[in-house]
């Protein structure tokens, strides 16, 4: 009863509460919504079978396919080494905690292109600290898909560890010492109470994490030099059609991948009601 | 986690619960440390080795070439344009998903994450096709200094937008109440009131979407292109690299690899102020609300609230 009163002072006048509507929702619609549905016009402004055989060429097949290896990879390597770096830092003291922190959130606030850049340096084989040695047991790392799995697993490393931080913090201990006074070992507390009570937690790093290494532009150009049907997802794809000035694969590229981010925002959304239940 | 620590069975050991035996947190600290070292720490220290290859001298002659100072001075114009117009309009959206009631409300809030979501390369192409020569709305502004800017808008909307939300959600209204009884119009109410309370939120929010915004590439290549007039930071390090000048490439990333770390210790101090500022709120102007309030800043409250 309380908020229905409150909701009369601020923004109580009709006329202020219609101009901030009409600030804030159209501000989204030119900023958001507006570019979302020109995708759809762009793509089909000429049918569906000029996007439909750009996308189903080799090279479109192929970066569609690259972009899947990089999710297989990178995703389950960041979640194990998530969920282990969370449960150190919420459950486990230690003095190195502070430092593992704030290197996690490195990858947040850094340039893709520096990362790209140092991944480059690092692996150059004329040069780079690692990459003559590697070169020299057969192991390309730089402009193949070794190199573009590192950049894809450097920016998208926070997500998993930063979503199951705050849930481990939540759950609280009682129910894992229940169990192991029980007699369950620490193994069996992990898969049966703990994993249970924070996969919503993990499993909405997990699709941030996804949506992250399918988008990866910056970094994965600089390490992949973007050579067409070898090195190139479907991100690098949709910017060397765009420079071949190939509309249809540019516009049917990017609707895949937007659909791709809307299948993101449903997953999202989704978790986060079951995380909240 | 409402009731005050002491008050739980587990109040012996309160950090007890799923620990791993005594060698696998050796093993496990192990893991962590060498895959942080391997992913993150070494390829840095591979990008600050080369910055210094050869020499400070050249270092500084590479940051500050006119091509380079000029790229860092509009990454650094934009950047602050975009996290003021975000601030305003941030705090604008927010208070209407809470506030307000219009249909498609639950649609609203969940598109505001959908710069998150859709690659920035995709972002780029289709505010091209937006706000290009061949706009739909008449409005051509590709390839100039405010296309960086819009672009950079697309981007950096949902960090404001979804610091500000839990903060007004949790925001006790008998303030409000109180202020409009004693007579205060709405705009004093949110000056006096309102405003002071999101401050926390409002910062890290700016301060995530500013660190987002000087390090922004993908977004900004194809819409502002890599003209001498619009080239941000990022995109004049790209081009370095394609020349073959890896040193001053190096050089200029060393310049953002500084602003993001003191961006994150801008952070990390909004957030501990932050949870101080809320805990102050909690023992002594406003009733705490129980169980709404961030665990980390609870435990210490309650320590707080038994003196």
């Amino acid at each position: 009863m309380s908020s229905a009163s409150a909701r009369s002072h601020v923004g109580s006048g009709a006329v202020s509460r219609w101009s901030l509507r009409i600030l804030g929702l159209g501000f989204l619609a030119l900023l958001l919504v507006a570019p979302l549905v020109i995708i759809f016009f762009e793509t089909f402004k000429d049918g569906v079978q000029p996007p439909l055989d750009a996308i189903t060429s080799p090279n479109g097949l192929h970066a569609l396919k690259l972009s899947l290896l990089m999710v297989a990879i990178a995703v389950p390597l960041n979640t194990v080494f998530g969920v282990a770096c969370a449960l150190l830092l919420v459950r486990h003291k230690w003095k190195g905690n502070a430092l593992i922190d704030s290197v996690i959130n490195l990858p947040f606030a850094l340039s893709p292109v520096v990362i790209g850049l140092a991944l480059y340096l690092l692996y150059s084989t004329n040069g780079g600290w690692f990459g003559p040695t590697l070169a020299e047991a057969g192991l390309e790392v730089l402009f193949s898909v070794p190199g573009m799995v590192l950049a894809s697993i450097f920016v998208s490393l926070p997500f998993v560890v930063r979503e199951t931080v705050p849930v481990l913090q939540e759950i609280g201990t009682e129910q894992e010492q229940a169990a192991s006074t029980l007699g369950a070992n620490a193994w069996q507390t992990f898969w049966r109470v703990t994993l249970p009570a924070i996969r919503w937690g993990v499993a909405y790093g997990v699709v941030l994490t996804t949506a992250r290494v399918l988008g990866e532009f910056g970094a994965v150009t600089i390490v992949s030099g973007s050579i067409s049907g070898k090195t190139e997802t479907l991100p690098l794809f949709v910017s060397k059609e765009f420079e071949r000035f190939s509309e249809p694969g540019a516009y049917g590229a990017s609707l895949v991948l937007a659909l791709l981010a809307l299948m993101t925002l449903l997953a999202m959304n989704l978790l986060k009601r079951k995380e909240d239940a | 986690m409402e009731a005050n620590p002491a008050a739980l069975p587990n109040s012996a050991s309160p950090r007890a619960g799923f620990r791993l035996p005594g060698v696998g947190v050796g093993l496990g600290r192990g893991y962590v440390v060498l895959y942080l070292s391997l992913m993150v720490l070494i390829p840095l220290a591979a990008l600050v080795d080369e910055s210094l290859s050869s020499g400070l001298g050249n270092f500084w002659d590479q940051v500050s070439s006119p091509q380079a100072v000029r790229s860092l001075e509009l990454t650094l114009v934009a950047s602050l344009i975009v996290v003021a117009i975000n601030a305003v309009f941030g705090t604008i959206i927010a208070w209407l998903l809470v506030r307000d009631e219009f249909p498609g409300k639950a649609a609203v809030n969940a598109i505001i994450d959908l710069p998150f979501a859709l690659p920035t390369i995709v972002a780029s192409l289709t505010l091209l096709a937006l706000y290009g020569n061949e706009s739909p709305f008449g409005i051509d502004i590709a390839f100039t200094r405010t296309a960086v800017v819009v672009a950079l808008l697309f981007v950096t909307l949902p960090f404001v937008v979804r610091a500000v939300q839990p903060l007004l959600i949790e925001m006790d209204r008998e303030m409000e109440e109180a202020a409009a009884s004693l007579g205060a119009s709405g705009f004093t109410i949110f000056r006096r009131i309102i405003f002071p309370n999101l401050i926390p939120g409002l910062a890290a929010g700016v301060a995530l979407a500013f660190a987002r915004a000087l390090g922004e590439f993908g977004s900004v290549l194809i819409f502002a292109g890599g003209l001498p007039d619009t080239q941000v930071s990022s995109v004049f390090i790209r081009s370095q690299v394609e020349s073959g000048n890896e040193t001053g490439a190096a050089a200029v990333s060393m310049v953002l690899l500084f602003a993001s770390l003191l961006c994150l210790a801008a952070i990390s101090l909004i957030q501990r102020w932050g949870s101080r500022h809320e805990r102050s709120a909690g023992g002594g102007l406003v009733m705490p609300m129980a169980g709404e309030m961030p665990s980390e800043a609870e435990e210490k409250g309650d320590a707080d609230e038994l003196r």
